[in-house]
């Protein structure tokens, strides 16, 4: 069993649907981090099966409204002294700004970017969103 | 109120606000010598990044009958675009100059870009295969002319729905109201886009149908908007050829058409509608590009604060 020790001060990303933690970690850049930080893949849960997890020991901005696109099902827990101080409860984003961008050659996204990449919810469940240009539908991060 | 609004989305006004524009265009076809002078003074810059011959010049035909003055470009090469301007810029910088602009662009979504960075009236008129919603205020009108109202009629969308702009715009609109039903008739590679057929559609109750055949359904219709298959939408021009000439409207398929089922078309037409069915009475698609100027003149006024 693999064992990553506890911290004293930090966040932990947990219930991160499997195969998601990696692209939560690369888009919070912690691979240039100086601090102590954790990715562990397919960690087993009872609920899930498998989960993916993410410890950072240092408190940073977090985009939840990134989280709550991935997985609005994962948690996030703000560590101090050891101890959960604050527990983040995510949600699926209403809109979503500079996260997500659009992919169709025809949008005006495609020629000029100098303007906020905007998306707005269609579907919670699918968690899938409009371009606010183009229109085009998108379902940046599928159930896998 | 009308007033400073921009217009790049039918869904952009309400009902009550597209009945102001309609019932002003019903008194301007009335009287329109009454409305020659309505917009002296006023300057409308017509920006097309895209070759346009009617809608372009029925946006300056319409400025000119209330007495207004016109500036613009036609393409984009006669602009500082041919320099790389932004279009951000380049629309900052026409708004020192006009009260009202009317844009087209190749890309879809320019014209709501563009409306983020500007304070004057904004109209799309027409943004790549996405949405033209001065178009539809052209059908409409011809629809009110010929049948009173919209409501409790089906309409048939034929040819290519999938990059077809004013056939999403139309649909958008006449999903608002009550008694509707579509029927999609195009090959399946030119379906209306998902975001038609989920987010508009099917999420207002619509009832519609998606087939690929005209004949057994051109009795139900009450309308038949045809379409041209556009080969600039096209990066493949094999594709473009293979399905170009897929419906064609001609004579012999009118017989199966109702006597008062009226044909439309938003032009230019190529030959997805034979010649032979100019004389039909039931083709309405010239009267349609008349009332198109009509209707541009109460939406100027009105964007402008003018009735």
């Amino acid at each position: 069993m693999l064992e990553i020790n506890s911290i004293e001060r930090g966040i932990v990303i947990d219930h991160i649907k499997a195969g998601y933690g990696m692209t939560v970690f690369n888009y919070l850049h912690l691979e240039n981090a100086d601090y102590n930080v954790a990715l562990i893949m397919n960690a087993f849960s009872l609920k899930m099966g498998k989960k993916d997890i993410i410890k950072i020991n240092e408190v940073i901005d977090i985009n939840y409204d990134f989280l709550g696109l991935i997985d609005p099902n994962a948690t996030v827990n703000i560590i101090e002294n050891g101890k959960t101080v604050k527990k983040v409860k995510l949600e699926v984003p209403e809109t979503v700004t500079n996260i997500i961008h659009c992919k169709n050659p025809r949008c005006v996204t495609s020629v000029e970017h100098y303007f906020d990449h905007v998306f707005h919810l269609v579907d919670k469940e699918k968690r899938s969103y409009r371009c606010e240009y183009c229109d085009d539908i998108v379902i940046p991060y599928p159930n896998k | 109120m009308l007033k400073n609004r921009c217009l790049i989305d039918p869904a952009d006004f309400t009902r009550e606000e597209f009945r102001e524009i309609f019932d002003l265009a019903h008194q301007i076809i009335a009287d329109p010598e009454k409305y020659s002078k309505s917009c002296e003074g006023k300057i409308l810059a017509t920006l097309f990044y895209e070759p346009s011959t009617r809608t372009r010049f029925s946006f300056e035909a319409a400025m000119l009958r209330l007495g207004g003055k016109v500036i613009g470009f036609s393409e984009p090469n006669s602009s500082s675009t041919a320099k790389g301007e932004s279009i951000a810029d380049t629309l900052r910088t026409i708004e020192c100059y006009a009260d009202i602009a009317a844009m087209r662009h190749p890309k879809e979504g320019a014209p709501r870009m563009a409306s983020h960075y500007i304070h004057m009236p904004l109209i799309n008129a027409g943004d790549g295969g996405h949405q033209h919603p001065t178009q539809t205020l052209t059908d409409i009108l011809t629809i009110e002319r010929l049948r009173g109202n919209v409501e409790n009629k089906t309409y048939g969308f034929c040819g290519d729905l999938k990059f077809g702009r004013t056939v999403h715009s139309l649909v958008k609109f006449l999903s608002n109201y009550e008694g509707v039903k579509f029927i999609f008739i195009s090959p399946e590679e030119l379906r209306v886009p998902e975001y038609i057929r989920e987010e508009v559609v099917k999420k207002k109750g619509i009832p519609f149908e998606e087939v690929d055949q005209m004949e057994p359904y051109m009795g139900q219709l009450d309308f038949l908007y045809m379409t041209r298959v556009q080969r600039e939408r096209f990066f493949n021009e094999e594709d473009y050829i293979r399905l170009k000439d897929r419906f064609i409207l001609d004579a012999e398929k009118m017989t199966y058409a109702r006597p008062d089922t009226y044909i439309l078309h938003p032009l230019p037409r190529v030959n997805e509608i034979s010649t032979e069915v100019d004389s039909d009475p039931r083709a309405q698609y010239f009267n349609q590009a008349r009332n198109g100027m009509y209707v541009r003149m109460a939406l100027i006024c009105k964007l402008l604060g003018i009735y």
